[in-house]
């Protein structure tokens, strides 16, 4: 049996599971205990697991990342909530310099078990500081394991195999995604970090996204098949470490791919696939891998800016037409 | 009430000397309603009545706009808090710095933006005062000297300081007016940058606006200090409350701490006591406040007491006031009309602004 889910109770139900199952689990960060979260994520968990479990911080990104550090160091295994990974920019130094090293500098003594989760991307008209997504900045730094989710039932399962991981993982949600529906299995389970997910079987060409912007592949794929084009999505699911198995077996399939990718384009996911692509699968392509990513220009709050930014089915199809050198 | 004497005893412990020292010790606080209020000429009080009218009736047609989904994203409106503006505006120079956080519109018309310009930016219009790039948590203007507009919590603390910094560089006797609210008196920047304004005793003026809430986390919930001026006291730094619902102890307090940062003797930390009448933003209903709180802060909302004021001690007549409110009435409906007609940004913008150099190599595929 499988109930249909939101992706905030999703989360919900992992965090709530993982914390009944072991004590040494606990949530932290802004607004999660009394309000319920900004997003609603962790309604109901303070009645259950009381203030000492669910604990409400103040404004203190950095010092609070860094309590969960200190935390996971020293035997727990902290949820750490960013209201949005916007403002975990803040506490970049405690998740770059400390978690993600404190197992090498201590020269395999000390792991920090934490995860950092929140949502990553663009929510609407947000403008500059709210808009940002953070898997590229923090998939390029070793140490650290990045998650970036949008079905529910992966949430779910990643988020639990999160909490479990003996090492530092970020995880990456979405505001606008929070409301989004789907089937979650009944029942324990747990969903492997590192594994992508083909969502739709195709044979002309591979989509690779992953989090919200997994729609507009999908949705670009459902476009293009109307004209007769059959298109292969994969939903990476993790960042770090990158399943570039599953890509490359897609590619020997379909001989062609494009990464839609809501990071800017430079040094990102989108590059590093395109990488991975050229390298082990350079004499199966016909094409070279195209992306569709967020502009390469910081966001401004106007509808228009935002239209402009993002992208979309339309720019998807026109880059798949492109690899498939079909005239628009 | 019972609950709004309670409140307006909380808040009007406004402290009067500039010395540390003398704020370090509770005893010596003074509870004293504001004995010393100096006489303030008609055109100030009309001054401040005009400036909190226009901020509550701007802010009254942007949640009416944000209703009508004519404005999106985050917003977070003024009400309650208009005395601060008020009081600040008459209290500084035009030349002078200002920096705040994403709680901004006021402030902003305090300085002389227009409502024109400032509606049509929250309705993401090309003739919005950053071109619709902002929205309501950015607004800018260069020609007031307004720094914006910062949406990211206690971000503009360190940033205001070195506003500061470049003044007293320059040999100025501008200030720095660095604006935030009492949850982001729990960011570590704060402390960084008030080590080293004191140490460098540059010319910037902190005020907390501390409206009671960060989002919906009381201060009591963020800190064992509550009494949120004596943060200042472990850098010795000048501090003191004030009544942040009466613009006329904001302007006392603000004319003291300009007069000791002018004459070169470094920073002043002003702890402003407010509220908040809406939620935290349009999105917030607010719940974790009784009605009952909200009521009584309502008794003394600021824009009402210093009509009565005015009327009362016929420093103006009714007809007076009348005309002044019908002028800004008259002011946010061209306002609202002018951001209603003006055109969208070209989707093209999406690529200036980004450098100064303009023919900057974007990666666009």
């Amino acid at each position: 049996m499988a109930r249909i889910l939101k992706l905030r109770d999703a989360l919900k139900e992992a965090m709530i599971e993982e914390m009944r199952r072991d004590a040494s689990v606990f949530l932290m960060g802004e607004e999660v205990a009394q309000y319920d979260g900004a997003y609603k994520v962790s309604k109901g968990m303070l009645e259950e697991f009381g203030p000492m479990r669910v604990i409400d911080t103040p404004i203190a990104e950095l010092g609070f990342a860094g309590i969960g550090v200190g935390a996971a160091m020293n035997g727990l295994r902290p949820i750490v909530e960013f209201m949005t990974w916007n403002f975990a920019v803040l506490a970049f130094d405690q998740i770059v310099n400390n978690a993600a090293k404190t197992l090498s500098q201590s020269a395999g003594q000390f792991n920090c078990p934490i995860v950092f989760r929140g949502p990553s991307g663009s929510a609407g008209q947000l403008a500059q500081q709210h808009s940002q997504t953070f898997e590229s900045w923090l998939g390029n730094c070793p140490g650290l394991k990045v998650v970036s989710i949008v079905d529910p039932a992966d949430a779910k399962g990643l988020l639990k195999s999160a909490i479990r991981d003996n090492d530092p993982v970020c995880f990456m949600e979405s505001e606008i995604a929070y409301a989004w529906e789907g089937e979650v299995p009944d029942g324990e389970y747990t969903t492997p970090i590192g594994v992508a997910a083909v969502r739709r079987e195709g044979t002309d060409v591979t989509i690779v996204s992953y989090n919200k912007m997994m729609r507009v592949a999908l949705q670009a794929a459902d476009d293009l098949a109307k004209e007769g084009i059959s298109a292969e999505v994969i939903d990476l699911r993790t960042i770090r470490p990158l399943d570039y198995h599953t890509l490359v077996k897609s590619v020997k399939k379909t001989n062609r791919m494009v990464v839609v990718d809501e990071s800017w384009p430079m040094f990102g996911v989108s590059s590093e696939i395109a990488y991975e692509i050229q390298k082990y699968a350079f004499d199966y392509l016909d094409a070279p891998v195209l992306r569709v990513n967020s502009a390469d220009t910081s966001l401004g709050y106007s509808s228009v800016y935002v239209n402009e930014y993002l992208p979309n089915p339309e720019k998807v199809v026109k880059a798949v037409k492109s690899v498939m050198y079909v005239k628009a | 009430m019972d609950l709004t004497t309670d409140i307006l005893d909380s808040i009007v412990t406004t402290n009067a000397g500039p010395s540390s020292e003398q704020q370090s010790s509770d005893s010596k606080k003074s509870k004293s309603k504001a004995k010393s209020k100096e006489k303030f000429d008609k055109a100030m009080y009309l001054n401040w009545f005009e400036t909190m009218f226009r901020i509550r009736k701007f802010e009254e047609k942007t949640l009416e706009a944000y209703g009508n989904q004519k404005i999106r994203g985050f917003c977070h409106v003024y009400i309650g808090q208009e005395a601060i503006a008020a009081g600040m505006l008459s209290a500084l120079r035009t030349d002078d710095a200002v920096v705040t956080a994403y709680r901004q519109h006021g402030i902003a018309l305090s300085r002389g933006m227009s409502s024109k310009e400032c509606m049509a930016e929250l309705y993401g219009k090309a003739t919005g005062c950053v071109k619709g790039k902002g929205g309501s948590m950015h607004f800018f203007s260069a020609e007031h000297r307004f720094f914006g507009g910062n949406g990211i919590v206690g971000a503009q603390i360190p940033i205001g300081t070195g506003i500061a910094f470049a003044e007293k560089y320059r040999g100025t006797d501008k200030l720095c007016v660095t604006m935030f609210g009492d949850g982001a008196a729990r960011q570590g920047a704060l402390y960084e940058a008030y080590n080293m304004a004191m140490t460098w005793k540059l010319p910037v003026l902190y005020i907390v606006e501390n409206n009671g809430y960060a989002m919906g986390t009381s201060v009591e919930r963020t800190s064992n200090v509550v009494d949120m001026y004596k943060i200042g006291s472990s850098f010795d730094m000048p501090s003191e409350a004030v009544n942040g619902m009466d613009p006329q102890s904001v302007h006392e307090a603000i004319a003291r701490a300009a007069e000791h940062i002018r004459a070169g003797k470094g920073p002043y930390f002003l702890e402003i006591k407010t509220y908040r009448y809406k939620g935290h933003s349009v999105s917030d209903p607010g719940n974790y406040r009784s009605k009952e709180e909200v009521k009584a802060y309502m008794e003394i909302d600021p824009v009402k007491v210093i009509e009565k004021r005015i009327i009362e001690q016929k420093i103006a007549s009714e007809t007076e006031i009348e005309e002044l409110k019908d002028k800004i009435k008259l002011e946010m409906d061209e306002a609202v009309a002018f951001a209603e007609s003006s055109p969208l940004p070209d989707a093209s913008w999406l690529y200036t602004d980004n450098y100064v150099q303009e023919d900057y190599p974007y990666m666009k595929d």
